[in-house]
């Protein structure tokens, strides 16, 4: 394998509506996009292969690592297409996944509609046998009717089968007796249990993610399968590896085993795609800003590394609300995610305010100046309107933008509502998508501790560019960097993920009562659980450790997460973990509390290859002002007036030449826009860097 | 285009002042010490003009607080007075009728100056653990023996809090350190609900807020009159018993609907109970506003001039309206009444549009748990004293179009804990919490089910419970036609019951069995879908009998 003593890796990408393939050759990268094929995404993958692999000069033999991404699964879960399952669990617990967590996420429907459970009542069966919360046996496994209930799966040719009992995360005996059963009476069944798919305390959302993993298994199993087997087919030679949620690569049967860890593993891609800039221009603070046509997705990255959670909620039902999803509780790097995209449409609420999204115009019929039918504004009609947008020249001129279209489906759904001309209304769509994400960046950073003004941004995907530099203008964040070929991050991201894996489990401990032996015990099986996945994939050479707690004050309902010490815990370390978890809830909250006792809810432990160290891009030394004689009226929110902005080819532009604001830099798929405020430089490696004009020289 | 863009301006201004209440309430959630709070989202924060009017609220989880807290910060401005305001005070009090109701909610409020110069107030509310007396139940006789009362006051002066009052308090609360440290939590989100605002106003370059309260309370005026315009006048009404304390509590209800407003009055409401199971006037009008704006205005955000065109009235110490020094502690469980009794009402005046009655109010389980005199605890536990608090709810009414939803909260926005945090609070093991076969009201639209809950102590420990559950005698009841739900029961596995009100030990070695109501039908259920009663045996909703006898099922 490798050629010519380069080394040839390839990221695949499969998005809804592109499936991306990148390959490295060296240091030198290819691109490829192809339409994704619904009925064999496979094929996609090997088409987009084969093209990539022509573009480069290799062959796919010579490929020594591919690595995948896919939202397959999180599709699955979203349009609820996936194996007829049966759920076993806890007699007396039949309806944790049905009655959630008895609230209503919007508290003035009055027709609210609850999203169904996966696993719906009839398909869910109990068992008699319970653990108790310290683990203890209460009641033994009743083994007899597990086994009435096995002839029940067959006769009901269930394909998968899911298993949670309560209290499983301390005590898995229960969960892997009943599977043993369940196997011993049906052989080759695809079965999952809650104690090895997401051993977390809190039963909804440990049941809830082995009955996805459970409906998803079997598609993705024969999908997987069937990818391995056509690649080989096709020539390839080298292991197949998977992105997971948590920014991390597994094998290919681990993935099979566990495919919810393969849930929003292409947002995970452009994260991890993101730290790697931030990490070439040596900073710390990252906002990742991904804006491509139905939503926005942002994402704290400090020190290389993306921001991550033990849970998050997939396929929400009701205006991307929180609580109107299914929470899985997996390590996930954390996005904050909203209805904002090219296509999210405008309209009017009965106070006479605009609003954006969160329905969008998707690919079809699209926003209305694409003229295939579409009749509501978009944010595209908006940004066309508003000179930010060349229509002659979208997407390399495939597309030709109709502005004559925009402007109607302005007038008629906003401007004729409201009084208002066209552009006024486009400024109006504009300035109110831009809020609606700046508002849900100032929120994810309030809930983090972190103040948004010593960040950079990084903005990729379609529509970002458009509106970064506004968004940094509200964030008040200095520097901006968009990229290049920042339409395929995700897959270059696949590429510069290290493999890796975080084991959590639930494990009650008061800090008062703290015992070294039995959290070493702990951390000990964790790491060898976390190890193991990571070995498949880096077989040799060193790993790094990472050992995470949740904690909270006794009586607090939320836990923080707090970062350990990577070395084994002497008795003494109850002073230490005290002290680390008050600074990071000073970090947070401004204060510490005196007098309460401390609990550890569940812990955490991330084994993974270091990261590469990458080459820092050099700095640009001598800066060129750029010139063009192109220029045409683009609105400025900040000066609230049109202003001449001069145009500028991306691909023209030589490394260090500067670009003030007013500007449009325009590349095939999108442009970049330069307000009055800023300048933009381009660096060695293509990117641009923007920063703020009384600012700029501050820090380079 | 200038008025036009002004427009948009505006409204940019207005979601982000939105965004700066929503900051202010998120710090105090994540802080909170108290259940109810973190789990129900029971706070509320707030900014007003400088007059003491609410510009804008965040969006919690309580309906509790939707105009309580609107009223409560002239009553800071007044009791304070205007020459006594200091840039950094920091002002507080739980004065139920000053504030939210009862003891236990504190309120605060703190000026925001610029430049030196007043610009609005902000202010906030959360449940706190314990304020002393004879701790959270309807048991007190008198206002007194519910807790410390501290009336509106100075927290701290120009940035300096006030140690005296802090000893005081520290003083006389069970989990001091708890209080505490909430209501610093509760002055600092008003802090930083002030520092978000001068952000904002810079950012925007404002020197006050009048330019955008003034377009704040024009179009959600504007945008609430449009939606009265087109209601039938006249006058409405309904009546509704439930179980009370001692004695069958009647809220009885005159809704009068013009096209400026609607008022709603409870004149010929019970009498004063003589347990804290009373409701201050501010509460009542809390419940009754959010059933209003539920049904006739549920887009439009919460702020005076939103709120202005609903009024709520009720006789001095009826039940809706008890004054000083009646018991409040447990105002909650009546005020969650409320909605049913309003929907009602609406439901004369627009068909088809409100849901059936549902079990509405909380089932809150209140636990003690002691170690048995002499007994050992299993091998791996040891003894402890411990209080447990779970909120369960039973099933909502069905709605015009749509089955009721099934052990859900409605109107309470509250959340459940799980079982499995639960088992970690105290020396308790939960048996059983799953949904309550057969108990939604038959109907065209089924009512939600309840749920069946079974609790026991743990070796070496007996339990006692603080029950206070209601819908036992008056059940939900179905509309046009729908039946009524189950009514709600309290008793032990071995089948004897229990009271649903007042303390009571569980025995050795038997198991606590809580069945909470169903929600009301709606319609007649011999007009439900054949496939929906065919799903609903499948699922076990409903079993064979029921099908035959409520639905006319003939297969």
């Amino acid at each position: 394998m490798s050629y010519q003593d380069k080394s040839v890796r390839v990221g695949a990408d499969i998005g809804g509506t592109f499936t991306d393939v990148v390959l490295e050759l060296g240091q030198e990268q290819f691109t490829a996009k192809v339409l994704t094929n619904y009925s064999e995404p496979e094929q996609a993958i090997i088409d987009g292969l084969q093209k990539v692999a022509q573009i480069a000069g290799v062959e796919l033999e010579h490929i020594d690592q591919l690595i995948h991404g896919t939202t397959l699964a999180t599709n699955a879960l979203i349009e609820r297409r996936g194996a007829n399952t049966a759920f076993i669990t806890s007699q007396g617990f039949r309806d944790v996944i049905e009655m959630r967590t008895e609230g209503r996420f919007e508290q003035y429907d009055l027709n609210l509609k609850l999203p169904p459970p996966l696993i719906s009542r009839e398909h869910r069966y109990v068992v008699a046998g319970r653990i108790a919360a310290t683990g203890r046996e209460l009641v033994a496994l009743d083994e007899a009717s597990l086994r009435d209930v096995a002839g029940k799966i067959r006769e009901r040719s269930y394909e998968s089968v899911a298993i949670g009992f309560i209290h499983s995360y301390v005590n898995a005996d229960h969960e892997r007796r009943a599977r043993d059963i369940i196997v011993d009476e049906i052989p080759g069944i695809s079965i999952s249990i809650s104690s090895e798919v997401s051993p977390q305390m809190r039963e909804f959302e440990r049941f809830n993610t082995v009955c996805a993993n459970a409906f998803v298994k079997p598609l993705m199993a024969s999908y997987l399968g069937r990818l391995v087997e056509r690649f080989e087919a096709a020539g390839g030679r080298c292991p197949v590896f998977m992105m997971h949620s948590g920014g991390g690569l597994i094998s290919v049967d681990s993935a099979i085993e566990f495919p919810v860890r393969l849930l929003e593993s292409g947002p995970a891609g452009g994260a991890i795609y993101a730290s790697d800039f931030a990490a070439r221009f040596g900073l710390d603070k990252v906002l990742s800003y991904d804006m491509g046509g139905t939503t926005a997705k942002i994402c704290l990255i400090e020190h290389r590394v993306p921001k991550t959670a033990r849970t998050f909620e997939v396929a929400r039902t009701y205006r991307f609300k929180k609580g109107s999803g299914m929470p899985v509780s997996i390590p996930v790097i954390e996005m904050v995610e909203i209805g904002a995209g090219g296509g999210s449409l405008a309209w009017v609420d009965e106070m006479n305010q605009i609003r954006v999204g969160p329905e969008s115009a998707g690919s079809e019929p699209g926003p209305a100046c694409y003229d295939r039918g579409g009749e509501s504004p978009a944010v595209t009609d908006a940004d066309l309107l508003l000179g930010r947008l060349d229509p002659d020249r979208f997407a390399g001129g495939d597309i030709r933008l109709e502005t004559g279209h925009s402007k109607n489906a302005l007038q008629h759904v906003i401007g004729d509502r409201l009084d208002m001309d066209t552009e006024t209304a486009a400024i109006g769509i504009c300035e109110v998508v831009d809020e609606n994400m700046a508002n849900a960046a100032r929120v994810h950073a309030v809930e983090s501790g972190k103040e948004l003004a010593e960040f950079t941004m990084i903005a990729f995907g379609g529509a970002a560019p458009l509106h970064a530099c506004r968004l940094c203008e509200k964030l008040d964040i200095d520097k901006l960097i968009v990229p290049p070929g920042a339409g395929v991050g995700s897959a270059i991201g696949f590429l510069r993920a290290p493999f890796g894996f975080e084991a959590v489990r639930g494990a009650f401990l008061r800090l008062s009562q703290f015992d070294a032996d039995w959290t070493n015990r702990l951390i000990g099986e964790l790491s060898d659980e976390a190890e193991r996945f990571a070995r498949a994939g880096a077989p040799q050479g060193e790993l790094v450790r990472e050992i995470k707690a949740y904690m909270r004050y006794q009586g607090q309902g939320w836990e923080i997460v707090v970062m350990l010490p990577n070395r084994a815990f002497i008795s003494d370390d109850q002073r230490e973990i005290r002290r680390l978890f008050e600074e990071e809830y000073i970090c947070l909250f401004g204060r510490a509390l005196d007098g309460l006792d401390i609990e550890i809810m569940n812990w955490s432990v991330q084994v993974r290859s270091p990261l590469e160290s990458v080459a820092a891009v050099d700095p640009v030394n001598h800066e060129s002002d750029g010139d063009s004689r192109e220029s045409r009226q683009v609105f400025d929110a900040r000066e609230q007036a049109f202003v001449d902005a001069k145009i500028y080819q991306r691909e023209r532009l030589q490394a260090g030449e500067r670009i003030p604001g007013p500007a449009v830099i325009v590349e095939r798929e999108t442009s970049t826009i330069v307000t009055s405020r800023y300048q933009a430089v381009r660096q060695n490696d293509g990117s641009l860097l923007l920063s703020r004009n009384d600012r700029a020289n501050q820090n380079g | 285009m200038a008025k036009g863009l002004s427009n948009v301006h505006l409204q940019v201004m207005w979601n982000r002042l939105i965004s700066v209440v929503e900051e202010q309430a998120l710090t105090l959630l994540r802080t909170a010490f108290s259940t109810s709070v973190r789990e129900a989202g029971d706070l509320s924060a707030g900014v007003f003009d400088e007059q003491g009017h609410m510009i804008a609220q965040a969006v919690t989880g309580t309906p509790g607080h939707v105009n309580a807290m609107a009223e409560a910060v002239r009553h800071f401005i007044n009791d304070i007075g205007a020459d006594n305001i200091f840039e950094g005070d920091s002002y507080i009090t739980n004065d139920p009728w000053k504030g939210t109701g009862h003891l236990h909610d504190f309120t605060f409020v703190n000026p925001s100056f610029r430049n030196g110069k007043l610009v609005g107030y902000f202010a906030c509310t959360a449940h706190v653990v314990d304020v002393g007396g004879r701790g959270f139940g309807p048991d007190g006789n008198e206002i007194y023996e519910e807790g410390i009362f501290i009336p509106i006051m100075k927290f701290a002066e120009r940035g300096e809090v006030d140690q005296r009052l802090i000893h005081i308090i520290r003083n006389n609360v069970r989990e001091a350190g708890q209080v505490i440290g909430d209501l610093y939590s509760l002055s600092s989100c008003n802090e930083i609900g002030h520092r978000r605002l001068m952000d904002m106003m810079d950012e925007f370059a404002l020197d006050d807020l009048n330019e955008l309260r003034n377009f704040i309370f024009d179009n959600s005026l504007g945008a609430t009159l449009e939606r009265l315009k087109n209601l039938p006048s006249g006058s409405f009404h309904n009546e509704m018993r439930v179980d009370g304390y001692d004695a069958p509590v009647t809220m009885k209800l005159r809704l009068d609907v013009s096209e400026d407003g609607v008022l709603a009055d409870f004149d010929g409401t019970s009498g004063l109970s003589k347990k804290g199971i009373n409701v201050p006037l501010v509460y009542t009008t809390a419940y009754a506003c959010y059933a209003l704006k539920c049904t006739l205005a549920p887009q439009i955000p919460n702020n005076h001039a939103s709120l202005a065109p609903f009024k709520v009235s009720a006789p001095v110490n009826c039940i809706l309206n008890a004054v000083h020094p009646a018991p409040v502690a447990i105002r909650h469980v009546l005020g969650q009444f409320l909605p049913d009794v309003v929907l009602g009402a609406l439901h004369q005046m627009l068909p088809d549009t409100v849901p059936a009655e549902g079990s509405s109010a909380l089932w809150n389980v209140q636990l003690g748990a002691r170690p048995i005199e002499g007994a050992e605890a299993a091998a791996d536990e040891s003894l402890r004293n411990s209080q447990i608090l779970m909120f369960n709810s039973g099933g909502t009414g069905a709605r015009p179009t749509l089955d009721g939803l099934s052990a859900t909260a409605f109107p309470s926005g509250v959340h459940t804990m799980s079982s499995e945090v639960t088992e970690h609070v105290g020396p308790i093991t939960i048996w059983r919490k799953e949904l309550r076969e057969g108990s939604g009201g038959a109907g065209a639209q089924r009512g939600g089910l309840g749920q069946v809950i079974e609790i026991s102590a743990n070796q070496g420990h007996k339990i006692y419970i603080n029950a206070m559950f209601d819908r036992c005698e008056n059940p939900a009841r179905g509309r046009d036609g729908g039946q009524n739900g189950s009514p709600g029961a309290v008793g032990l596995d071995d089948g004897s019951d229990l009271q649903s009100k007042g303390q009571q030990w569980i025995p050795d070695g038997r198991r606590l069995v809580l069945n909470l109501p169903g929600g009301g039908g709606y319609g007649d259920p011999h007009q439900r879908d054949r496939t929906l009663v065919a799903t609903d045996i499948e699922r076990e909703y409903i079993d064979m009998d029921q099908a035959r006898g409520e639905y006319g099922w003939e297969k």
